[in-house]
């Protein structure tokens, strides 16, 4: 093991985590979560074309690759004229992905608030959008939380894909140092170590999230 | 509690449903059921499972629509479901009126102090300094204004029916609607919900009870309604109809509750 090699790469590859890997995963998970609970409302929907469309999308979503979905929005797009950049490109296609599975997480948790509360919220007067907003929305959050989790990390993880559409992140960063000095493994090696920290350090944040949310319940 | 305007009573009824029907697909639950309630009068439904009287209970605040019939609120015009109901109408009735459930129903996000006050300050608009003091007094009178930052878990079974009631007494109904409020309760927390119960009885609210609780209805109902398979068998003062049910099912009804191990009643 080249050890000189290792530390010296080691600031570059976490720098490139902090200012690439983790902003794409925070601004596309909270773009995600936005497209979720509106997908997750039409899967909800009475009306049956509202609730189609959300089938639909989710299974779009679930059913091709988050690779391909990242070449047709960063190399695809472009021949029907729409030119994107590539960490807008990343943003977009990521935030669609997360959408479609945070979706289904969400809708789970919405249909987990018993009955009860909805009739409640009718009796003293709500109406279904506040009701959604002040009453089952905080309740499904507090169910919805590990599994976001586990979104979340997978995401984090993801984004190493944008390495391919040539968003500078944590991977791209090992990948430029590895071909320059040939170290692969060492390299390789040393950013799945950055990735995992990382992951360890949300799963942390995670645990004391679901602490504070467990005051009731 | 006792600044209810139900004390002054005025001739008409407050609520007046005819030939409430209701169906859940095949199965007729409700069969044309009449029911007027006048300011400051508590009506106890009594009778068996499945016999009508909760549906009844939530045709008059909306949760339920019925098939047909009609209700007609304060001498107002009534609202006839051989039509769909429109909205407007569905939130009038459930606007003047307020709700106990059986399960409570509280918000389990929300502290006990949040949880009366959500009606006032999100859908009436009180301000929410108003919405508070008031509710604080609410819970004051039923025992629980130390109990205002806790959550529902927090609480006893019996203190958290209170607060249920203390929820629904917040938004000021001319209403209230109880829907076997002591069912889910441990035995020994029973008296304290009754006792409330019985108090807002005693001050002139206007309440209709579905309930199992016959000593209650009979101590604290003005009227008693005997429900069974979808249609009112027997209505009538308590004493009379506790004491001398003119209808054998009633009878039968009320030995099967008073004399859970006894055979029925031979002839």
């Amino acid at each position: 093991m080249d050890w000189g090699l290792f530390s010296d790469s080691l600031w570059p590859i976490v720098h490139r985590g902090l200012v690439g890997t983790i902003p794409l995963a925070v601004v596309s998970f909270a773009i995600g979560l936005v497209i979720a609970l509106g997908i997750a409302l039409l899967r909800l929907s009475v009306n049956p074309l509202l609730s189609w469309l959300g089938r639909a999308y989710v299974s779009l979503i679930r059913g091709t690759p988050l690779l391909v979905q990242l070449f047709v929005i960063f190399y695809g797009l472009p021949s029907l004229g729409v030119v994107i950049d590539p960490w807008p490109s990343a943003v977009v296609a990521f935030s669609l992905n997360v959408g479609g599975y945070a979706a289904e997480v969400m809708r789970a948790a919405i249909l987990s608030v018993p009955r009860g509360q909805w009739e409640a919220a009718y009796t003293i007067g709500m109406p279904r959008a506040t009701t959604l907003r002040r009453i089952v929305l905080p309740q499904a959050a507090r169910v919805s939380v590990p599994p976001l989790s586990n979104t979340f990390i997978s995401l984090v993880k993801d984004t190493s894909l944008a390495s391919l559409i040539l968003v500078a992140e944590a991977f791209r960063q090992a990948q430029v140092i590895a071909a320059a000095t040939s170290e692969f493994m060492l390299l390789y090696l040393e950013v799945a170590l950055v990735y995992w920290v990382f992951c360890t350090v949300l799963s942390f944040g995670q645990d004391r999230l679901e602490k504070v949310l467990e005051r009731y319940v | 509690m006792s600044e209810r305007p139900g004390t002054t009573s005025s001739p008409t009824a407050l609520l007046r449903a005819r030939g409430i029907r209701k169906s859940f697909g095949e199965h007729e639950v409700l069969r044309g059921v009449d029911l007027d309630v006048r300011r400051g009068q508590v009506i106890a439904l009594i009778g068996p499972s499945g016999s009508g009287k909760t549906t009844l209970l939530r045709s008059l605040n909306g949760l339920e629509t019925p098939s047909a019939g009609t209700l007609e609120l304060d001498g107002g015009p009534a609202i006839d479901f051989a039509r769909a109901p429109r909205k407007a109408d569905r939130f009038a009735l459930r606007d003047r009126s307020a709700m106990v459930f059986q399960h409570h129903n509280l918000f389990p996000h929300l502290t006990v102090l949040q949880n009366v006050v959500e009606g006032p300050v999100h859908v009436r608009r009180t301000p929410r300094a108003q919405a508070e003091a008031r509710g604080l007094e609410l819970l004051d009178r039923v025992g629980l204004a130390t109990k205002r930052d806790a959550y529902p878990r927090e609480l006893s079974g019996g203190q958290q029916q209170r607060v249920g009631i203390v929820r629904a007494l917040a938004l000021g109904p001319d209403l209230l609607l109880f829907d076997e409020p002591t069912s889910a309760l441990d035995p020994e927390l029973v008296g304290e919900v009754l006792g409330v119960m019985k108090e807002l009885a005693d001050e002139g609210w206007t309440m209709v009870v579905v309930t199992h609780e016959l000593s209650f209805a009979r101590a604290v109902a003005d009227e008693v309604l005997f429900l069974d398979d979808g249609v009112v068998r027997e209505r009538g003062r308590p004493r009379e109809l506790f004491v001398n049910p003119r209808e054998e099912r009633t009878r039968a009804f009320l030995h099967r509750i008073l004399h859970p191990l006894d055979d029925e009643p031979s002839a």
